[in-house]
């Protein structure tokens, strides 16, 4: 495991917001989209910092997820809120980790059903590798090369990224039978 | 000999929707949950989201209706299922078709979901013990056993009014004993633990065990008004009333009908509800069901979350199966 402390993921962040500065100078009518959960957090750091006066939205996927056929129903926090019309709209996409690009595939699928949105920018605080899709960062706090069974964390309290492995199902198994 | 429930799998999810009973308050809420999270697609631009997308939903009516299917069909439109719409009162059924001839037909179009309305208590246990493991079976009403999905929108509708079900008591008036709706309302209630369900209406029409269904027979509507939270109508049938039991309309709207003056007699801010259609000046006054505590038509368009969330649910807890 390893651990990526505030000092330099709030360099992550500041890095990002320089990029996001230069955007909206040039759409100031961008609005901000935080994917659930992990992307919200950064987006409410990123907004308050950019343009706090942008509208702000978030964006649960549960329903429009690929995998329902093989796993079902993930488990909801609740609906999308995006209470602004995106209609045309410059928008500002925004995620913790940018993996195998499915997650972005379903939240720009969910989206367009919203409406049309004049341009989408997508910013994750982390890029790993491991893509499946052609879908990649506008804007990435960083990029890490990570195992494909290691599993990145955002702690939005601590401003704290963590990289860990992934128990296999069989490590699950033994720790819930104890 | 009583044949396990087959509306749950060996771990206790849900694979068909037959009833409420032995339903656990969590698997209730949810579904409530996710209902709740479904809603507001119906006020986005585009009023669907995919996650049915590519599998077809069979509505199976063998009794007439048109609320509940409009319901459940546009339930099944706003996931991106594809709908058959299945009259069969007037199709091969009348013609002497069995009724597992019929499944097997409707199996073979490779429907995922069949939706079942039936006249007769326990058609939808029956279908989804004899249908194809692959098909899941939701009941939209048997008889007088049950109309659950009437029973989950009716808490969901109460739930955003009046979230303490622990506090709450509510009324339900009229024809209980030939109501799956009432029996359905009942188990939801009880499962949530609700502090008190008040039932009134004529002797001959509540039915003798109604404690053992959670509910508290009490003769006088205007004693059981005084301080409650909920107050629901049920629809009494024109049909039945010419029976001796049954009192005239004008004698029932006396005695039981929902009247403001009533009305006044419960808290100030309990809701009126009513599962529809409504029979004005029999169950409850038109001023009552118009008026500004009913929310008649919330609980309509609560059928379709509720309704998206099973159907959702009970499909993806098939997931992986081949």
């Amino acid at each position: 495991m390893s651990v990526h402390d505030r000092s330099t993921v709030d360099g992550w962040l500041e890095a990002m917001a320089t990029r996001l500065d230069a955007f909206v100078a040039e759409h100031p009518a961008s609005a901000f989209i935080g994917i659930r959960r992990g992307g919200v957090d950064v987006a409410r750091l990123l907004h308050r910092r950019v343009a706090p006066r942008a509208p702000l939205g978030e964006l649960d996927i549960a329903f429009y997820r690929d995998d329902f056929g093989t796993v079902g129903l993930h488990p909801t926090v609740g609906p999308s809120s995006i209470d602004f019309d995106l209609h045309d709209r410059p928008l500002i996409l925004i995620d913790d980790v940018l993996g195998t690009g499915r997650t972005v595939r379903a939240a720009l699928n969910e989206l367009f059903d919203f409406g049309r949105p004049s341009r989408v920018l997508l910013a994750v605080l982390v890029e790993r590798d491991g893509h499946e899709l052609p879908i990649r960062a506008d804007v990435a706090g960083q990029r890490l090369s990570v195992p494909r069974d290691h599993h990145i964390d955002f702690d939005a309290r601590a401003h704290r990224v963590s990289v860990t492995r992934r128990k296999t199902d069989r490590e699950t198994d033994r720790e819930t039978d104890r | 000999m009583s044949l396990p429930h087959p509306q749950s799998g060996d771990d206790g999810r849900l694979l068909h929707f037959l009833d409420l009973d032995g339903l656990s308050r969590e698997t209730l809420t949810q579904i409530l949950d996710t209902a709740e999270t479904l809603a507001p697609v119906g006020e986005r631009r585009v009023r669907t989201v995919p996650l049915l997308r590519g599998r077809t939903v069979a509505n199976l009516f063998f009794e007439n209706s048109t609320r509940t299917r409009t319901a459940f069909e546009l339930a099944a439109k706003r996931l991106s299922a594809d709908v058959l719409n299945i009259d069969l009162v007037s199709s091969s059924t009348a013609k002497g078709e069995s009724l597992l001839d019929t499944l097997r037909v409707l199996e073979a179009l490779q429907a995922d979901m069949f939706v079942v309305r039936h006249s007769q208590s326990g058609a939808a246990r029956f279908i989804a013990r004899h249908v194809a493991p692959s098909v899941a079976v939701i009941n939209g009403g048997d008889g007088q056993h049950a109309h659950p999905t009437q029973g989950l929108l009716d808490v969901f509708t109460i739930r955003r009014h009046k979230p303490d079900f622990d506090q709450l008591v509510v009324v339900l008036i009229g024809d209980i004993v030939h109501s799956r709706v009432a029996r359905s309302d009942l188990a939801a209630l009880s499962i949530l633990g609700a502090a008190e369900i008040r039932v009134v209406g004529p002797r001959t029409l509540v039915p003798a065990d109604v404690a053992a269904l959670g509910g508290r027979f009490m003769p006088r509507l205007d004693e059981a008004l005084i301080g409650a939270d909920v107050i629901m109508g049920l629809r009494l049938q024109r049909e039945r009333m010419e029976g001796a039991a049954v009192p005239s309309s004008g004698e029932f709207f006396r005695h039981y009908g929902l009247t403001r003056e009533r009305l006044a007699l419960a808290k100030p801010d309990a809701i009126v509800m009513h599962p529809g259609p409504t029979n004005r000046g029999v169950e409850i006054a038109g001023d009552v069901a118009d008026g500004p505590q009913s929310v008649i038509l919330e609980q309509v368009t609560a059928g379709l979350a509720v309704r998206m969330a099973v159907m959702s649910m009970v499909l993806g807890n098939r997931a992986g199966q081949a």
